[in-house]
């Protein structure tokens, strides 16, 4: 595996798929990232008629969105199989109740429309609800967990339970990623709303900001006393200085723009964030992609657990087709779609 | 009950209920084309009716795929850790090609497809739809290629010893065009489209029974079958080339699906037949010397080995299992034939519909497709048995180390839960959706949102 490393633009194969993946999961965050959001806030709005709007906001893109995670998961398994295959066997049961709850949000998305019961609406409403809401913490919680590192042995598998993995730092984690996808899909929902809804939702947004603020702070204060990996890294590099503080000051322009009208800023400095939040935790693990608690021997970074080079080189040719059609027919179904939600025959 | 029968229970189970979905889109994918195609050509709103119509029933069909399929991407690490280790070189670039230009593909203009009738002019909607099919067959192509990999290896090597060892790239487009990947991608497509037909057939024919939506149905009746009766064909081809590809390259395997333990240098075919796995011995209709020119091997010269001819590790177990599933594969195939050819003999003589008896067997119709593909990957995966990747590497070394069999048998009760569920209510809604039938021409107009003329394209 100590094979000679190839370069492109003098960065090494390794290093690029690490953007790429990274890339692919901020992607992910950023898109997705506003679906959850609107899901995890889905039962604050009271009228029917506010829940489906809310709901077809999101309804043309919400299934491409998801796909970010389909091409993030096979971007990772296709590029550090040995990465994958120890944090997924790691994370078993989590990662088992993330898929059932994907299954949920989805279906519930679908099916809510379908039938015009009360108790059957009210019955997807929560089922959305309570999906979101999880999904959004548990992706927090394995973000908390690839932090702090995950007690792995020499081959790559997790020791002692996944209850751990439960700890409180990933626990904060979890609600500072969910406050921030909250945050994140009001604002989408601000440049599809309007009248009282958008009111509404102009107070939901507030509360949000400030939930983001307490719950970060309460995390970056908890890691930075409990793990002195955090802390070192915080002594020792500028990048853990800017990238939060950047992230941190494109959070508090948010209520500006959104009290100028200028929604899309407003998503754009949300979406921005999120970037830069994930952006600490790439400089938080590069070349490491999971620490090992237990002895840096046993850490898997980017080259021990790489593909071979030819192939890493092979899906850089096909990432580097892909990605700009990907770019391409998802803005051309974003520009069809924008503007403000009006319900017609095929709506949810 | 041991972790690696229970990793094996969860992914048959969890892969068997996708694969429900993926070949109903791709075949509901077609028809809905070519409803289309036929709208932009003659202008009848009635194709445009039809199209809206099983563009709803594709809704479902697809929702549904999408989600029980990313269980499937995962499974592959919680589960079978070591098998991703293995085969992540090789495998991971084929489900990165998947994801990047497929699955991004058809989900990109699902959005389209499904609220886009008054948004965009109706031959960017048409493109929107052909864009889902060949996303959604791009996705056949991937995985078919991921799974032949495993069945007939090639354009790699091996590096590392032991736990370490590792499959690594050598050829891509070796890898890509690997022996049994073309013969098995198109018996696929094959099998999926007819799983789409037979599902309009299905519907169309309830409707005719019924006297409801007799002109849409009609005419949805016969492209269904037009486009049935090809695929059929096209099937039994596909099929004979397939099984040639696993003769050459997994002999115990084809000796399995025939359920032959002696070699045999003038073997048959049995049509249909028992294993008695104790005894070693299989009873039935048989064909004499019918796999020897099938596989065209040389009568009395050229050697079929049976299954006592491979090592007792080196070859499947269930026999009885295998040959039945594969023999009511090619049961079935034979019988969309035989249906198809009944109903074109009908329609010739100007007396299709008048045919109650026929159209009801057309009803029930829509689970022969449905149960030859199922069938058809069980034979073909569980042939492939012991290996999870043929000659290379042991279904029992490919699992998750630390992965205990608590757990999974928890996640196996929650996915059958929750797939229970999800399946009651897929017939709930889909049989919904069938008694309300197509909208009438007047309810397709369009409706009151904005039209929009910023560009040429957008309404």
């Amino acid at each position: 595996m100590e094979a000679e490393l190839s370069y492109f633009l003098g960065i090494d194969y390794p290093t690029w798929w690490f953007l790429i993946v990274g890339g692919v999961f901020a992607g992910y965050a950023i898109l997705d990232g506003f679906d959850l959001g609107a899901g995890s806030i889905h039962l604050f709005l009271k009228k029917e008629q506010s829940r489906r709007i809310a709901l077809n906001a999101i309804g043309p893109v919400w299934d491409g969105n998801e796909v970010w995670l389909v091409i993030a998961g096979g971007a990772l398994f296709a590029g550090f199989p040995v990465a994958y295959a120890s944090l997924f066997s790691a994370f078993y049961i989590p990662f088992m109740l993330f898929l059932v709850l994907l299954i949920f949000r989805a279906i519930a998305i679908e099916f809510r429309s379908k039938e015009d019961m009360k108790w059957w609406r009210n019955f997807w409403d929560r089922a959305y609800f309570v999906a979101s809401n999880s999904l959004s913490l548990l992706l927090g919680v394995v973000v908390g967990n690839l932090m702090i590192g995950l007690p792995i042995d020499e081959r790559g598998n997790l020791v002692g339970s996944w209850l751990q993995l439960l700890n409180p730092y990933a626990l904060l984690m979890g609600f500072t990623i969910l406050a921030l996808f909250v945050m994140h899909g009001i604002i989408y929902l601000l440049l599809k709303t309007e009248g009282r809804l958008y009111a509404k939702l102009r107070i939901l947004l507030n509360r949000a900001v400030i939930l983001f603020i307490i719950a970060f702070t309460a995390a970056s204060a908890y890691g930075l006393y409990a793990y002195p990996k955090l802390s070192d890294d915080l002594q020792n590099s500028v990048s853990f200085w800017i990238l939060p503080s950047l992230g941190i000051l494109s959070i508090l322009s948010i209520p500006q723009w959104i009290k100028r009208r200028k929604f899309r800023i407003a998503f754009v400095s949300s979406a921005l964030a999120i970037a830069f939040m994930l952006g600490v935790l790439a400089f938080e693990l590069y070349p490491v992609l999971l620490y090992s608690t237990i002895d840096p021997a046993y850490h898997i970074d980017i080259y021990s657990a790489a593909s071979s080079q030819k192939s890493l080189g092979i899906m850089l040719l096909i990432a580097a087709i892909g990605t700009p059609l990907i770019l391409g027919y998802t803005a051309f179904v974003f520009y069809t779609f924008r503007g403000k939600v009006h319900l017609d025959e095929n709506s949810y | 009950m041991e972790v690696e029968i229970l990793a094996r229970l969860q992914f048959a189970f969890t892969v068997a209920f996708h694969y429900i979905y993926p070949p109903l889109s791709i075949g509901l994918g077609l028809l809905m084309v070519i409803f289309e195609a036929l709208f932009l050509r003659t202008r009848n709103p009635q194709y445009e009716q039809l199209a809206r119509f099983y563009t709803r029933i594709f809704g479902l069909t697809f929702g549904i795929g999408v989600a029980t399929g990313i269980v499937m991407e995962f499974e592959f690490g919680t589960n079978w850790a070591v098998y991703s280790r293995y085969v992540g070189d090789v495998f991971g670039s084929a489900l990165a090609a998947e994801g990047i230009f497929a699955f991004a593909m058809e989900s990109g203009f699902l959005g389209l497809l499904l609220f886009g009738w008054n948004r965009v002019k109706p031959w960017v909607h048409f493109l929107a739809t052909v864009m889902v099919l060949i996303g959604s067959m791009f996705s056949a192509v991937w995985i078919v290629v991921a799974n032949s990999w495993q069945q007939t290896p090639a354009g790699f090597h091996v590096v590392g010893e032991g736990i370490n060892a590792r499959a690594e790239i050598t050829d891509f487009w070796a890898m890509v065009f690997n022996p049994s990947s073309v013969d098995r991608l198109w018996h696929v497509w094959n099998g999926s489209f007819l799983a789409g037909a037979f599902l309009v057939l299905s519907i169309s024919a309830f409707y005719l029974i019924k006297n409801k939506h007799v002109a849409l149905s009609r005419k949805a009746f016969k492209i269904a079958l037009v486009v049935a009766t090809f695929f059929s064909f096209l099937q039994a081809f596909s099929g004979h080339s397939s099984a040639n590809v696993v003769a050459e390259y997994q002999p115990a395997k084809l000796a399995a699906l025939e359920g032959q333990y002696e070699d045999s240098d003038d073997a048959g075919i049995m049509i249909l037949g028992w294993v008695d796995e104790e005894a070693q011995k299989t009873t039935g209709i048989e064909i004499p010397s019918l796999l020897h020119l099938m596989t065209n091997k040389e009568i009395g010269q050229d050697t079929i080995h049976g299954l006592n001819h491979f090592p007792a590790d080196q070859r499947p177990e269930r026999i009885n299992a295998i040959f039945q599933f594969y023999h009511i594969m090619v049961g079935i195939g034979f019988s969309l034939i035989g249906l198809t050819l009944l109903a074109l003999f009908f329609w010739w003589r100007g007396k299709l519909f008048e045919q109650k008896w026929l159209l009801r067997i057309f009803v029930f119709s829509v689970l022969l497709p449905q149960i030859a593909n199922q069938f058809g990957w069980f034979s073909a995966e569980m042939g492939r048995q012991p290996w999870v990747v043929y000659g290379l590497l042991r279904t029992s070394n490919a699992l998750s180390e630390a992965v205990t069999a608590e757990q999974v048998l928890f996640s196996i009760i929650l996915f059958f839960v929750v797939y229970a569920f999800l399946f009651l209510l897929f017939l709930y809604l889909l049989n919904r959706k069938i008694q309300h039938g197509p909208d009438e021409a007047e309810k397709v107009e369009y409706s009151d949102a904005p039209k929009r003329t910023i560009s040429g394209i957008i309404k």
